[in-house]
């Protein structure tokens, strides 16, 4: 393992200690939705930068998930709704959500590049039809609406303080399994995929089987921050998977960085803080603008994101430091 | 750095805070009040947010910015037309920006999440904006949120029995598939019904729907009439393609389907839209010296607005009034979790440009709806002829309130 450095205490104790002097709107509005959609774009960081295959269906593989919670466990609606205990239905949004990202992985992992994006979008789209189109389970366009965490242990988990600490804590387990993921054999071979895939296959490694695996893992970090993303927003709509979401999953996947597992939640928390304060910096009918204009800066003066910044900066301010497959990796990505 | 300079600069800091001071105390007297106003800039709604954002300022720029001597200072925030981008933009208008009193959403759904989120907030006042869902007064009403405008179900009333009038015994109803239009045409149903009209199918198609070929072929020989309860741009491509397919049946709108640029419509069938009926809490026409007044100060305000302000200005003017009537009916004192204000605005009557509105006991508008017809006036324009004004309709449409059900695919039924 890394060994833990300094600055990683030092933003834990920051992530934990945020709450007691932020405002409730900075804990749950920039933060827990920072940290629940920094998961969901994980699993495509994960899939993305370790895996390389650009998925497009995973704001789908996350609003199955919430869909999935709101069907199964409690929500005010005209549809169906068939009140199962919360964790229960949790469990079987995420496993039917697991299920749905092997599907989609297993149809488009024999694809390559701009196919891949084009059959995940595809099935995106047709996801998001679907639930639009669809009264009997999914009730429409309106959605299902009120879907809410439980009360335990006498909190209530949608008051900003639990849950800013829920999905930190979910989003934390989720961003070490990956680091860990990627140093097993499993996450090595994947990664050796990425770059050779004929070769890994030479090798005798099992290169569909690996991908579609790898879609799997994927979904669970989805449906996670799906089922999170749901009781933030109280609703989940076909609004919610549409291509907007689509793509703006993609948008903080890129605005972070793929190198590093912790890009995808940088991303989040930029794609936020624009998503709300955009609109005080500028005319009020042109603050889009703002959204656009940062993202193009920081990916066009950046190879990787947010994560190609930090890596040039400390290229220029420490000496060679020996270290993990991390910076090895960082340094053959950004060696020129 | 020397010594004069030294000197200079003390005594600027020194002015600078006593500014400070005297603009502070200037302020702690009559400090501003501060309302958020939210409406959809982005998305489908964009054109009609922009100009519900014009009728709002109209009403503050009626009382030159300033209410019970306390300047207004209005916050703006977008969304686009999503109910959790809404949601979003309204929690940070109350809980970053510190709003005393909100104004917003647009439309039906994100009026729903926001009177859910206003539950939350309770030292908060929530006013309307132009949402226009049954539910969101209806269903679970909150205690804090106020809406100055009828809905879509209150806009039709009196449509059922012009219909029948016009001798429609049997319609076909052909609408999008979401809750506006549910109210609709329940508003519609609710009257035609009682009355003895039957409508024996209901065609419900997407949102944003391009091919209508299949409902069009579904259209029964023996109906009398269309109501046709589609937005904007699927209005148009229904027409053109009903014409495509030689439809020659006479036409009933919903409150935004006879709207300008359908009566701008082109095509061969532009004639037969003249007898068209439809009900709206708006009607360009009507002759009233206030709403003259009203469409007058609009054009003055907004050169670049709507040549007559739209369905989204009025109804964004009428909750803003509200707002700043309300404040100024208890001399700008929001004090006590604005309980006193929330008295004021429940006892509040609108004197609006299209006559007075009043609350119910869930907080939502009674007031007045227009039945119009399409006319044709000697250039050969179409226009929205008033047919009848109707005051006084109460959200559940005469309906006793335990007896009523809000509208769906099927209900009100009558096949």
């Amino acid at each position: 393992m890394n060994p833990i450095r300094v600055r990683h205490v030092l933003v834990l104790a920051f992530l934990v200690a945020y709450p007691w002097f932020a405002t409730p709107f900075f804990t749950f509005q920039i933060g827990a939705q920072s940290l629940a959609l920094g998961l969901i774009a994980l699993s495509l960081t994960f899939l993305a930068g370790s895996g390389g295959m650009i998925s497009l269906a995973q704001m789908t593989v996350a609003g199955l998930a919430g869909y999935m919670v709101a069907i199964f466990g409690t929500a005010a609606t005209n549809g169906v709704t068939l009140g199962w205990p919360w964790w229960l239905a949790v469990l079987i949004a995420i496993a039917i959500a697991v299920v749905a990202a092997a599907f989609i992985g297993w149809l488009s992992v024999r694809t390559e590049g701009i196919y891949t994006i084009m059959i995940t979008l595809a099935i995106g789209v047709a996801f998001y039809y679907l639930t639009l189109q669809n009264y009997a389970v999914f009730n429409g366009f309106q959605g299902e609406q009120e879907v809410f965490p439980p009360t335990l242990a006498g909190i209530y988990w949608r008051d900003s303080k639990p849950f800013y600490y829920l999905t930190l804590a979910c989003a934390l387990v989720g961003y070490l399994f990956v680091v860990y993921l990627l140093r097993t054999p499993f996450g090595i071979a994947l990664q050796g995929i990425r770059d050779n895939a004929r070769r890994m296959q030479a090798l005798g490694f099992n290169v569909t089987a690996h991908r579609v695996a790898a879609y799997a893992v994927a979904g669970a970090l989805a449906a996670v921050g799906g089922v999170l993303f749901t009781w933030y927003n109280g609703l989940v709509t076909p609004g919610s998977v549409g291509t907007g979401w689509l793509i703006n999953i993609l948008v903080i996947a890129v605005l972070g960085g793929m190198g590093h597992p912790i890009g995808a939640f940088l991303g989040a928390i930029v794609f936020v803080l624009l998503q709300n304060f955009a609109i005080d910096v500028i005319n009020r009918e042109r603050f889009n603008l703002v959204i656009g204009v940062v993202f193009l800066i920081i990916v066009l003066f950046s190879r990787d994101g947010l994560l190609g910044w930090w890596a040039a900066l400390r290229a220029r301010m420490s000496t060679q430091r020996g270290g993990s497959p991390w910076t090895a990796a960082r340094k053959r990505l950004y060696a020129r | 750095m020397d010594s004069r300079k030294k000197t200079v600069v003390r005594a600027l800091v020194v002015v600078a805070a006593v500014l400070a001071i005297v603009s502070g105390a200037a302020i702690a007297q009559a400090p501003p009040v501060k309302i958020g106003l939210l409406a959809t800039l982005e998305g489908p709604f964009a054109a009609g947010g922009q100009d519900g954002m014009r009728g709002a300022e109209l009403a503050v720029k009626q009382r030159n910015g300033v209410v019970a001597g306390r300047k207004i200072e209005i916050i703006k925030a977008s969304s686009d037309a999503k109910p959790d981008v809404a949601v979003n933009a309204t929690r940070k208008l109350v809980e970053q920006d510190k709003v005393d009193v909100m104004v917003g959403p647009l439309s039906g759904s994100e009026g729903i999440a926001v009177k859910e989120y206003s539950k939350t907030q309770p030292n908060i006042t929530f006013i309307n904006g132009s949402s226009g869902a049954q539910g969101a007064t209806l269903q679970s009403p909150s205690p804090n949120f106020f809406r100055f405008n009828t809905d879509g179900g209150q806009w039709m009333v009196g449509v059922g029995k012009a219909a029948l009038d016009k001798g429609y015994k049997r319609v076909m109803i052909i609408a999008e598939d979401y809750a506006f239009p549910y109210s609709q045409v329940q508003g519609f149903m609710t009257e035609y019904c009682k009355l003895g009209g039957k409508v024996p199918v209901k065609a419900w198609v997407p949102l944003g729907g391009k091919d209508y070929s299949s409902v069009i072929a579904r259209i029964p020989k023996d109906v009398d009439a269309l109501v046709v309860v589609l937005g904007g741009a699927d209005a148009v491509n229904f027409l053109n393609q009903y014409e495509q397919a030689g439809g020659d049946k006479p036409m009933v709108g919903g409150s935004i389907t006879v709207s300008q640029d359908i009566l701008n419509y082109k095509g061969k069938r532009r004639d037969s839209l003249v007898g068209t009926i439809a009900g709206a809490p708006i009607a360009d026409a009507y002759e009233a010296p206030e709403w003259k007044a009203f469409v007058a100060d609009y054009k003055k305000n907004f050169p670049d607005g709507y040549p007559s302000p739209s369905l989204f200005a009025l109804v964004y003017y009428l909750n803003m009034k509200a707002t700043l009537d309300g404040l100024e009916a208890v001399k700008g004192d929001l004090s006590d979790g604005q309980k006193k204000y929330r008295d004021a605005l429940t006892k509040l009557v609108l004197k609006s440009p299209v006559g007075d509105v009043k609350l119910d006991a869930n907080r939502q508008a009674i007031g007045t709806t227009f039945v119009t017809e399409v006319v044709k006036d000697s250039q050969g324009n179409l226009y929205n002829k008033v047919l009848k004004k109707i005051d006084n309709v109460n959200q559940t449409l005469g309906v006793p309130p335990a007896e009523f059900k809000i509208g769906s695919r099927d209900e009100p039924n009558c096949p």
